[in-house]
């Protein structure tokens, strides 16, 4: 197990180098102007240019340049020349709202995605798993405008049930957080419930019919115990990778949900930053982003390798 | 079928095409929502129809100051508070139908259907531009293996470390504000091929993957050895004969990937790196009406559920068409779960 922990987590460092790398071209070669320009924002003068330039070392070779990038954004010392303040601590700043959203509609969807196709596994083909079906595909298409839209203006402006969004401090006052964080998370949550409860239905159906249950069911077990115990528990893993993948990729900015429910994230900041084309709070989200994509992505496969410990053999074994 | 006179006969002689269109003729939800995208296809094809002959305007022609007459008697597009007037329906004999968009008064109804051609157009020239580049991938990594395979599967396992939103945004905000120059060809920022070369490619791992993982198992197959031993060059097997074996794999992730990508779309042109006005789009214009969403929702709610009808339309004729071309449909949900990235991530 902490063998294969480390060839993980060696193997993401080595994605994490790549990944920054890829940053690197996308902000600063593959565009034809020049980069301390489209940086420097639409209020630029040639003094502020300049200083960018020699600020960022874009006089410098192109390797020297990444290590330039790499150490400003790491070391906290970007600058955005739009807003004048400092980048990492806007992100840092953003980090309550962006997790109590993410980790809250996280939990959300898990639950009710395990509970949907646990059930539709065995009621497969009955009117529950019919309708969950449905659900699933118009999750899938459902663009999340329409669906926030559709909340805010039925729940929020005609009604006053539920505030729009805005977020408020945990610590402050708990009740109000959650209260203010509700449409954010059923929104969040109903976008991918149905998608998880299909692959958990069509990962119970195929395990229903392994040797092992068949012999679980000649021990005498009931009916539950084999469900619960057997097939739901060795149904779990893909769950738990797409799991990962999810809610990294959402931790590094659920921007179209912040932005709509004004919750002052690391979404909502990226969003603010988009929209007055400011380009260092991007680059840093960006490269942020991805990181914890990397490693959460990394951390699913070894919570899978121990749940299911046929993965370290397939994996040494290529 | 059944009157044809022997059945029998013809079905032993039906080609693989033949016997998928059959089974997909039976399935009455696939046809169905095949029917509503004819529909939404045919909507925005007659986006000049409605505009030039029923409403008297274009997609950006500005009434801010006008009046109209609505069922006799005179309203204002935009009132003095900036609120856009509501839909009117055939009120004003076909004038600003569903409404005025905002503050500038344009005709909402004549904006939704030239908004819808770009969109449409987007998500199919992206979703050919993906499955092109990878078929060619995958025919690759998977034909010659060894290092080629190395170098793409390597590239594509970086590319899928992104989030797929933060790719397209990273590239969307770099390429709208600097343009894009390769060789001769050169883009300036506005364009709308700068939105479908970035939509179009960072969906391609999604697709390359899979594909490769069959070019492998099919290179094993005895008609590659055949091939092989009858002098055939790599060209000629690569396209020849591994690619006709892909064809239906390549159709259905075709059709999933428009849907995909035109959620894609409309996220960038919310976020404002996607399409440029003056060019509309459904996402565009989400974009302008989700600022009026309290007083006027429908800015918001028609683009939106247009988009929705879509992309819901696409994917489950894709999943029909997934079902007639390969019965077994074992791959079903794991080709689906590799399509539920990019989208998974749109938020």
């Amino acid at each position: 197990m902490a063998r294969f922990a480390l060839r993980r987590l060696l193997g993401m460092v080595a994605v994490l180098f790549a990944v920054s790398v890829l940053t690197f071209l996308i902000f600063n070669v593959i565009p034809s102007s020049d980069p301390a320009q489209r940086m420097a924002g639409k209020s630029a003068t040639p003094r502020l240019v300049a200083s960018i330039t020699e600020e960022w070392g874009f006089d410098d070779p192109l390797p020297q340049q990444y290590l330039t990038m790499m150490k400003k954004i790491f070391s906290g010392d970007v600058i955005s020349y739009e807003g004048r303040e400092n980048v990492d601590e806007r992100i840092v700043e953003g980090i309550p709202a962006t997790f109590s959203l993410c980790i809250g509609a996280a939990a959300i969807w898990m639950f009710f995605g395990i509970l949907f196709g646990y059930l539709s596994a065995v009621r497969a083909g009955g009117l529950l798993d019919r309708a969950l079906t449905v659900i699933a595909v118009a999750g899938i298409s459902m663009p999340v405008f329409w669906l926030a839209a559709i909340f805010l203006n039925y729940l929020t402006y005609k009604t006053e049930i539920f505030p729009s969004g805005e977020y408020v401090e945990l610590v402050a006052d708990p009740i109000e957080w959650a209260y203010h964080l509700i449409l954010p998370w059923t929104t969040l949550a109903i976008l991918y419930v149905g998608f998880y409860s299909r692959v958990l239905r069509s990962n119970m159906l195929d395990a229903m019919n392994e040797d092992y249950v068949r012999t679980a069911r000649a021990k005498g077990l009931s009916e539950r115990q084999v469900m619960g115990r057997h097939v739901l528990r060795n149904s779990l893993g893909p769950i738990v990778t797409l799991f990962g993948l999810d809610v990294g990729a959402l931790l590094g900015g659920a921007i179209l949900i912040e932005a709509i429910f004004s919750l002052n994230g690391i979404g909502q900041y990226a969003y603010e930053s988009l929209i007055n084309t400011d380009l260092p709070p991007i680059m840093a989200i960006v490269l942020f982003g991805a990181f914890f994509v990397v490693l959460f992505n990394a951390l699913a496969d070894i919570a899978y390798a121990y749940l299911d410990p046929r993965v370290k053999l397939g994996s040494s074994a290529q | 079928m059944a009157s044809e006179p022997n059945a029998e006969a013809a079905l032993i002689g039906s080609s693989p095409w033949r016997l998928a269109w059959r089974r997909l003729r039976r399935d009455r939800v696939a046809l169905g929502f095949l029917g509503l995208f004819v529909l939404i296809v045919a909507f925005v094809l007659a986006a000049p129809l409605w505009a030039n002959d029923v409403a008297h305007t274009g997609p950006d022609k500005t009434h801010t100051l006008e009046k109209i007459e609505v069922n006799g008697e005179q309203r204002e597009v935009v009132n003095r508070e900036g609120k856009p007037i509501g839909p009117v329906g055939l009120g004003a004999g076909g004038k600003f139908f569903l409404g005025a968009d905002g503050r500038l008064g344009r005709d909402e109804m004549v904006r939704l259907m030239y908004g819808g051609r770009v969109s449409l157009f987007i998500g199919i020239v992206s979703a050919l531009i993906t499955v092109f580049l990878a078929t060619i991938l995958g025919l690759l990594a998977g034909y010659y293996r060894g290092w080629t395979d190395t170098v793409i599967a390597r590239t594509m396992d970086v590319i899928w470390a992104f989030p797929v939103m933060l790719l397209a945004i990273a590239l969307g905000l770099s390429l709208a504000v600097g343009g894009l120059r390769i060789g001769p060809l050169h883009l300036s920022g506005g364009s709308i091929w700068i939105p479908i070369l970035i939509i179009g490619g960072v969906s391609v791992p999604y697709i390359a993957r899979p594909l490769r993982g069959q070019v492998f198992s099919l290179r094993e197959k005895e008609f590659v050895e055949a091939a092989v031993a009858q002098g055939a060059g790599p060209l000629r097997i690569m396209f020849g004969e591994l690619l006709p074996n892909l064809s239906s794999t390549i159709i259905v992730f075709f059709t999933l990937t428009i849907a995909n990508n035109m959620l894609l779309e409309a996220a960038l042109s919310f976020l404002g790196v996607g399409v440029q006005p003056p060019s509309t789009s459904w996402g565009t214009m989400i974009a302008g009406g989700f600022d009026l969403l309290s007083s006027a929702p429908l800015l918001t709610i028609l683009p939106s559920t247009m988009i929705l009808l879509t992309v819901l339309s696409v994917n489950v004729f894709g999943d029909g068409l997934r079902d007639a071309l390969d019965p077994n449909a074992k791959l079903r949900l794991e080709a689906h779960a590799g399509m539920s990235e990019p989208e998974g991530t749109a938020v």
